[in-house]
């Protein structure tokens, strides 16, 4: 007993440190963009109104809520800007993710095979690319794409064409330097839930009749929905939210939400109108989140 | 040299199948249809290695239908090797496998007609108890009326009705034991392989379950070939026990030839408890061999059934074949000078409630034990530690073995 009074109370404050987190760094800082949201926009610094001054007394700070308004919200659904950056910002991260799958799943299957001695290797070659800033990275992207970059050079000497491709500035370019900047989010959740697999359940489906394709089907790839999730919206929900690969890679036909909002703000500086898009973001991305705590949730249930 | 280790706890427990089964020693399982000359299984010179590791070597074993199996031997020994290969997991070095007289060297795992129960079960989590039973009847392609007959069979034979739609998890380790049981046996393979079976349950349900498994079997007539390193669970459900050690079959007898009448040293100190006494022969006559031992001075015993090939040889006895007495025995006529006599004291007494095990510590040092049954309750005839006592048996109650 005596021991265990020992490690409750330093137990109990580790506890709060998570919640602590979360306020100082996301509620906090939240509230202020939500309060700029609401705010209009003024030629001053900072450059909207109104400001919350305690000093004034009670009655200022009353006047000053008085004039907060849904304004910069009715104007990201009027402007058709809006509008279909968000859409755009959907379909490319809906897209991508898709694509990451279809890469990501086969290699952390490979992965999670591979002999017991060799998967850490494995597992550091898709980390490596990290040790090198991920600016560099995109810009290396821009020379291998280039007219006369590495991958044109290639295509040419193969005469699987016979004049260099447009790859900057292009869609293409985009979703290439997307998926090659988050596949190792898709990866290791996938290689996680299938390396953990009990191998004797495959030999179990083989026993009862299923060929090795029905025994995929059936019971790794159901077993390993939980990994694919976590790694769909780990891709997913920052890649919505992206700015520098679509700014860099894609052309300027269309924007992603993360562009318009650099552009309201740093360009336009139109900081209630950039907030009020922040926060419609973050709107938008709260379904697909508590729709990934409920699979956590039933899949945790399951397993307790 | 006194005596090897071993099991502990063997007489009434090894008694109970013998009256239990009607067997002859060493001849065919029960239900072994003579008539039919190819056995259902038949293994010639089967080897696996796994690198410098030989797990099975040059294993020849034939296994009759309707006939329950045991592989008995220490963790290691190639067992579950063996069963992975005839279940397809594992492929052969060299050796063929003849079900039905068929090699099924090139029969892929998902094809064979041999269905296995995992020691760890194995069942698919994310499916309840319905599907996992169902598994096997849907990949047989058979009619969807046809797979729930089958699977409410299956469900009411091991006794889980109403568990149908709960998941692995929400299973105690006996239920989940079943579901695994009856998803093995829905296909009614030609041979159910059962790999441990029992480890994972309690003493008393793994009691319960070895008598279930053996009801089992006979009702439905199938054959059983079960791997166990628990020597009691292979005599309590076995009709023919392999034993083996270090990839190779020690014996292939059934339980009561196992104990009574084990072919090598290893075997009579692996299968319960024994006293051994090495020695030389010394003489031979009418179906006596006379031994003369380091520690027990000079025994009497039967001929051995099969003829022994040096004179290097080890005496075995049981230790409930020990008898002991204050006195030497009254001698026999015939068998007086035959009676083996050993004279020491008593210098440890356990009673384990059926029996009391006694150590003697002989004259010359070495250590034997002797277990009596306490068949009455109040024993006034008991020793006690540090006592002189007679420690004797008769020639048949011994076995000489190689040494």
């Amino acid at each position: 007993m005596s021991a265990r009074r020992i490690f409750a109370q330093p137990a109990r404050y580790a506890a709060i440190a998570p919640y602590l987190w979360m306020v100082l760094f996301f509620l906090l800082p939240f509230g202020f963009v939500l309060k700029i949201s609401l705010s209009q926009t003024a030629i001053a610094q900072p450059p909207y109104v109104p400001l919350f001054d305690l000093t004034e007394g009670w009655e200022a700070i009353r006047v000053a809520f008085a004039q907060l308004s849904l304004d910069n919200f009715g104007l990201l659904v009027s402007d058709n800007l809006y509008i279909s950056s968000y859409l755009r910002s959907l379909f490319v991260a809906v897209t991508s993710t898709l694509i990451l799958l279809l890469i990501g799943y086969p290699i952390a299957y490979g992965m999670a095979r591979l002999p017991q001695r060799w998967q850490p290797i494995a597992m550091m070659l898709v980390i490596v690319p990290f040790w090198t800033s991920f600016l560099i990275r995109i810009y290396a992207w821009i020379n291998i794409l280039q007219h006369d970059g590495l991958l044109n050079k290639i295509l040419l000497a193969l005469h699987l064409v016979s004049t260099p491709v447009v790859w900057l500035s292009t869609d293409s370019a985009m979703y290439i330097g997307i998926v090659y900047s988050y596949l190792p989010f898709m990866i290791l959740p996938l290689y996680a839930t299938l390396a953990r697999m009990d191998a004797s359940l495959l030999e179990a489906a083989s026993d009862l009749g299923a060929s090795p394709w029905r025994a995929f089907w059936l019971v790794t790839f159901p077993l390993s929905l939980p990994g694919v999730g976590a790694g769909a919206l780990l891709c997913f929900i920052p890649i919505v939210g992206e700015f520098v690969i679509p700014d860099l890679l894609a052309g300027s036909g269309s924007m992603m939400i993360g562009q318009t909002l650099w552009l309201e703000f740093f360009t336009n500086k139109d900081w209630p109108v950039a907030s009020a898009a922040a926060v419609a973001l973050l709107l938008l991305l709260v379904p697909p989140l508590l729709l990934y705590d409920r699979l956590q949730r039933r899949t945790l249930g399951e397993a307790g | 040299m006194g005596l090897a280790g071993g099991m502990t706890e063997e007489s009434p427990e090894i008694d109970a199948p013998k009256t239990d089964v009607p067997e002859t020693p060493g001849g065919p399982a029960p239900a072994a249809d003579a008539a039919d000359d190819v056995p259902l299984l038949r293994i010639e010179g089967v080897s696996r290695t796994f690198g410098n590791f030989r797990a099975v070597d040059r294993l020849s074993l034939d296994v009759r239908a309707g006939e329950f199996f045991a592989l008995l031997g220490p963790s290691g020994c190639g067992k579950t090797t063996l069963l992975r290969m005839l279940a397809g997991f594992e492929t052969p070095d060299e050796g063929r496998i003849l079900l039905g007289g068929r090699d099924i060297a090139p029969v892929l795992p998902h094809e064979r007609p041999v269905n296995m129960m995992f020691q760890n079960y194995a069942l698919f989590p994310h499916l309840n108890v319905r599907d996992n039973i169902a598994f096997g009847l849907k990949r047989a392609s058979l009619a969807r009326a046809a797979i729930d007959t089958r699977v409410a069979e299956m469900v009411a034979l091991v006794k889980l009705e109403g568990m149908e739609k709960r998941k692995p998890d929400q299973l105690s380790g006996g239920q989940r034991q079943r579901v695994a049981l009856a998803r093995s046996l829905a296909r009614r393979p030609k041979i159910l392989l059962l790999d441990e079976p029992l480890a994972a349950l309690d003493k008393k349900l793994r009691e319960s379950t070895q008598l279930e498994l053996m009801e089992l079997q006979r009702r439905l007539g199938m054959t059983f070939i079960i791997v166990t390193h628990d020597q009691e669970e292979a005599m309590t459900m076995a009709n023919r026990i392999g034993v083996m050690d270090a990839g190779r079959l020690e014996q292939v007898a059934s339980p009561r030839d196992l104990y009574e009448a084990p072919q090598s040293r290893w075997v009579a100190e692996f299968v319960g408890d024994v006293n051994l006494f090495d020695g030389e022969v010394a003489s031979r006559e009418h179906n006596r061999l006379t031994v003369s031992t380091r520690d027990g001075g000079t025994l009497a015993v039967a001929e051995p059934r099969n003829a022994i090939t040096s004179t290097a040889v080890s005496v075995a006895i049981r230790p409930e074949k020990v008898k002991l007495s204050r006195r030497g025995p009254v001698p026999d006529a015939v068998n007086s000078q035959a009676i083996n006599r050993l004279e020491g004291v008593v210098t440890d007494v356990s009673y384990l409630g059926g029996l009391t095990v006694y150590k003697v510590k002989l004259d010359s040092g070495a250590v034997v034990r002797a277990s009596i049954a306490n068949t009455a309750r109040l024993d006034r005839d008991t020793y006690s530690a540090g006592q002189r006592v007679v420690a004797w048996f008769t020639p048949d109650d011994c076995v000489v073995l190689d040494r």
